[in-house]
């Protein structure tokens, strides 16, 4: 018992800690690419420039993404052996491919952009950053097949104890999938660009570099208010997809316990959640519309699902823990409207063509603030989202408390547990300061770029 | 429960052997650059010549473990459950060493401070030595045999893992990857640092190689707890070559051919790994009771799961194998300090003929 409530920590914070590398990966390396294309197409300095400026952003986080990811795919085996044993089958494969496909080609490509600057031509050493922004979505369509699997296990048969694939392209059209992965990957996108707007913000506060940082200011604006409206509209479908592969998490979400018709959404409650709340602001016929796109729609209580499940699989709860998937849908669908208002404004506000981003402080200050934003809509979302799946780790199928290792000691993941807390903790510090120096140092002066030959000892000498 | 032995069970337990050999072979010389980057390294700027001497292979060389790790759970997920749970403490010091290892790429030079850049090259040299011996372990261990359970999995703890046998099997896997390291630093960089890379290879070439020898013989001669279907002439064989590519390396080193030098540490490293997997063949994870040792039949995913991984690695493998094949030519040529920071222990005459 120890143990495995020590695993579900240890996997919960390890993951959440490195889900904070991976959104900002996806979406700087995205921009970095835009940036050097812009700069390959139109012989451009300028964007150049932005281009390495945020590249040294994103090769800090890209540490921080790798290594803290091998300890992701090490625990399945480690800390969830019953787990492996039982999907291994399917659940492995994905994993194989993410690094197959995705990995070599991120760690290769990033290495010849970086190394590559002289001594590549201009074109490949473009492509190079291009294929480190596909590797990353590959990777990311690849985990989150194993993880869709998870949420709505398709293409498969028991056999004693463990699932055996059937079909894979089942596994690869599992609609969970369709939903979660340009959720997830936009998500991502938006993450990146309010973090581009944010610093270059920042920077245009501190006067440095005015005309450049309007124009990565411009063109973040534009990738996040676009991407945060597809992030919109994908949760949509997934939240009705949920309603009907989940009717739990969807019922948790809204902590609503009786099954109703035209069910209203509440922004906040304040109050207990088991039923009695003491204050609340409810929009009408909000979670109808939401879970099934009509007006009076039928929306699942908790109480009828857990009669429902309990019917189904046996005696027990189904219950995931309340007020982590309440808050944790309002905190991410309340963050990705403000990134839609932050970034509609900046852009609206930059039409100007040409001219520096003519923003008062303030407005700059709030885009700075907005960094955090997507961060923490990122995590309120993957916490509803695998939170609110509990009991089960397979729903369904399985669940967390038979998945853990039976021969693995809780003294020994009590020592693995409070190293990576202290390890995690160290490094996140330097993590934070290091980018904070690397953003403030900005674009370095224009006397800085080789403009003769290249110096190519220098180049070589990256680290 | 058996099966025939030319099937896509087999198929799979060599490429599994083949993606750990491209791991060790690739990390292990990165590995050795690190411990030497300390050892080897008089000043900053040799630290810094060394770390960029592996700068742009690292990550990929590091993505070979993951393919390997996620290869071994798609096809063999009672083996990966069974050997990533067995190992928990030595595998969380590897996962632990690769972090701090893999951060100080990027963090090093990132402020101008004396005390931090030494911190991070301890962090490299560290983060290299603790999984070069630890590996070594692992895999001693998995020839040599583990309490495993009737369900298949290790009953014993982390201090039953070092066992003596392991101890050498981790000294010898060590030694390899700093030669293999060295002679790297020889054909990678030029000058005073490829000097002092070339005399440590020249010293621990054969010691390394008897390690490995060393190592095998004992294995052999504790006697394996049930054979494998490869009977011992064919790992022994493998252990012998590995002892002999490593002498020979020592010997290119000193005849100034750096490149068939690399090559050859390279090949012994794939030999040594070779001679773990064919002695262990068919099984997976050996037990020494009570239970049954786990296997390429009894470990193993459906058939489905092997065809599908099967088509995907065809047509993917080939593909990596050629754009980092590629990334190597493209840096091929040798780093040397720059001239603008020269430091009293440079010498252009150093620079290789």
């Amino acid at each position: 018992m120890i143990m495995e409530m020590l695993s579900r920590w240890q996997f919960g914070v390890t993951i959440t800690y490195h889900f904070l590398f991976v959104p900002l990966t996806i979406g700087l390396a995205l921009l970095v690419a835009v940036m050097q294309v812009l700069a390959y197409r139109r012989r451009d300095e300028t964007w150049d420039r932005l281009a390495r400026f945020f590249g040294s952003l994103f090769l800090i986080n890209f540490a921080m993404g790798i290594v803290t990811g091998i300890v992701q795919e090490f625990q399945f085996g480690m800390n969830w052996s019953n787990y492996s044993v039982f999907v291994g089958n399917i659940f492995g494969a994905p994993l194989a491919f993410e690094g197959l496909l995705a990995f070599f080609a991120e760690s290769t490509f990033i290495g010849l952009w970086v190394f590559g600057r002289n001594r590549l031509p201009p074109l490949v050493h473009t492509i190079s950053i291009c294929l480190v922004s596909l590797g990353t979505v590959v990777s990311a369509f690849f985990i989150l097949t194993a993880n869709a699997w998870m949420q709505h296990p398709v293409g498969y048969r028991i056999v004693g104890n463990r699932a055996e694939l059937t079909d894979f392209w089942a596994v690869l059209g599992n609609s969970t999938l369709w939903a979660e992965f340009p959720h997830t990957v936009l998500a991502a996108f938006a993450t990146g660009s309010m973090f581009v707007l944010g610093v270059s913000g920042w920077q245009l506060l501190r006067g440095r570099e005015a005309v450049a940082f309007t124009r990565s200011a411009r063109l973040s604006a534009g990738v996040a208010l676009a991407c945060t409206v597809l992030v919109i509209v994908t949760g949509d479908i997934q939240a009705r997809l949920m309603e009907a592969q989940q009717p739990m998490k969807m019922a948790a979400a809204e902590a609503v316990y009786q099954t109703s018709n035209g069910a209203s959404f509440s922004l906040l409650t304040i109050g207990n959640l088991s039923g009695q709340p003491v204050f609340q602001i409810r929009i009408p016929h909000l979670l109808s519309l939401i879970a099934t796109l009509s007006w009076n729609g039928r929306v699942d209580g908790i109480t009828q699902v857990q009669h429902a499940e309990a019917a189904r699989y046996g005696p027990g709860s189904y219950v995931p823990v309340l007020w982590v998937t309440y808050w944790g849908f309002r905190i991410m669908v309340g963050l990705g409207f403000l990134m839609l208002i932050a970034s509609a404004w900046a852009l609206w506000r930059s039409r100007r063509g040409g001219k520096p981003f003519e923003l008062g402080r303030w407005t700059l200050w709030v885009l700075v603030a907005c960094i955090a934003a997507p961060f923490l809509a990122n995590t309120a979302g993957w916490l509803f989202t695998e939170m609110g799946r509990q009991p089960w780790i397979v729903y369904g199928l399985m669940k967390t408390g038979q998945a853990a290792s039976p021969t693995v000691s809780a003294t020994d993941v009590a020592l693995t547990f409070g190293g990576f807390v202290l390890l995690y903790t160290v490094l996140g510090i330097i993590d934070v300061g290091l980018m904070y120096r690397a953003a403030r140092r900005g674009l370095g002066g224009a006397e800085e770029r080789p403009s003769g030959p290249p110096r190519e000892e220098a180049e070589e000498l990256v680290y | 429960m058996t099966g025939p032995v030319a099937s896509l069970n087999t198929a799979w337990f060599a490429l599994i052997g083949m993606l750990w050999a491209g791991y060790f072979v690739l990390e292990g010389y990165d590995f050795g650059v690190g411990m030497l980057s300390l050892a080897v390294g008089r000043d900053d700027m040799d630290r810094r010549l060394a770390r960029n001497a592996i700068g742009p292979w690292w990550d990929g060389n590091e993505v070979w473990l993951i393919v390997a790790a996620g290869a071994t759970f798609a096809a063999f997920p009672v083996w990966y459950a069974a050997m990533f749970s067995g190992f928990y403490l030595a595998l969380f010091i590897v996962v632990a060493a690769l972090i701090v290892r893999g951060v100080s790429f990027e963090f090093r030079g990132k402020r101008d401070s004396a005390r931090w850049r030494a911190g991070w090259d301890w962090a490299l040299a560290v983060g290299s030595l603790l999984p070069a011996f630890l590996w070594g372990v692992v895999f001693t261990d998995l020839v040599h045999g583990l309490r495993m359970s009737p369900s298949g999995l290790y009953l014993g703890s982390f201090p039953g893992l070092l066992t003596p046998v392991a101890i050498v099997g981790g000294l010898a896997s060590l030694a390899m990857f700093v030669v293999h390291g060295a002679t790297f630093l020889s054909l990678k960089t030029a000058g005073p640092l490829a000097g002092r890379a070339r005399k440590v290879a020249i010293r621990l070439a054969v010691p390394s190689g008897a390690l490995v020898i060393g190592t095998a013989a004992w294995l052999s001669a504790a006697g394996s707890h049930g054979p494998g279907q490869l009977g011992g002439a064919v790992p022994t064989a493998l252990a012998a070559a590995c002892g002999l590519a490593f002498s020979v390396s020592g010997i290119l080193v000193r005849l100034g051919l750096d490149g068939f030098a690399f090559a050859l540490s390279a090949l012994g490293v794939l030999a040594a790994v070779a001679a773990v997997f064919t002695a262990m063949f068919p099984r997976v994870m050996v037990s020494s009771g009570p239970g049954p040792s786990l296997t390429i039949w009894n470990a193993a995913s459906a058939n489905l799961t092997l065809v599908v991984m099967t088509v995907v690695a065809a047509i993917f493998v080939p593909l990596v194998l050629g754009y980092q094949g590629w990334s190597f030519w493209v840096f091929r040529q040798r780093l040397t300090r720059p001239a603008a920071q020269p430091s009293p222990s440079w010498r252009t005459s150093a620079r290789r003929p």
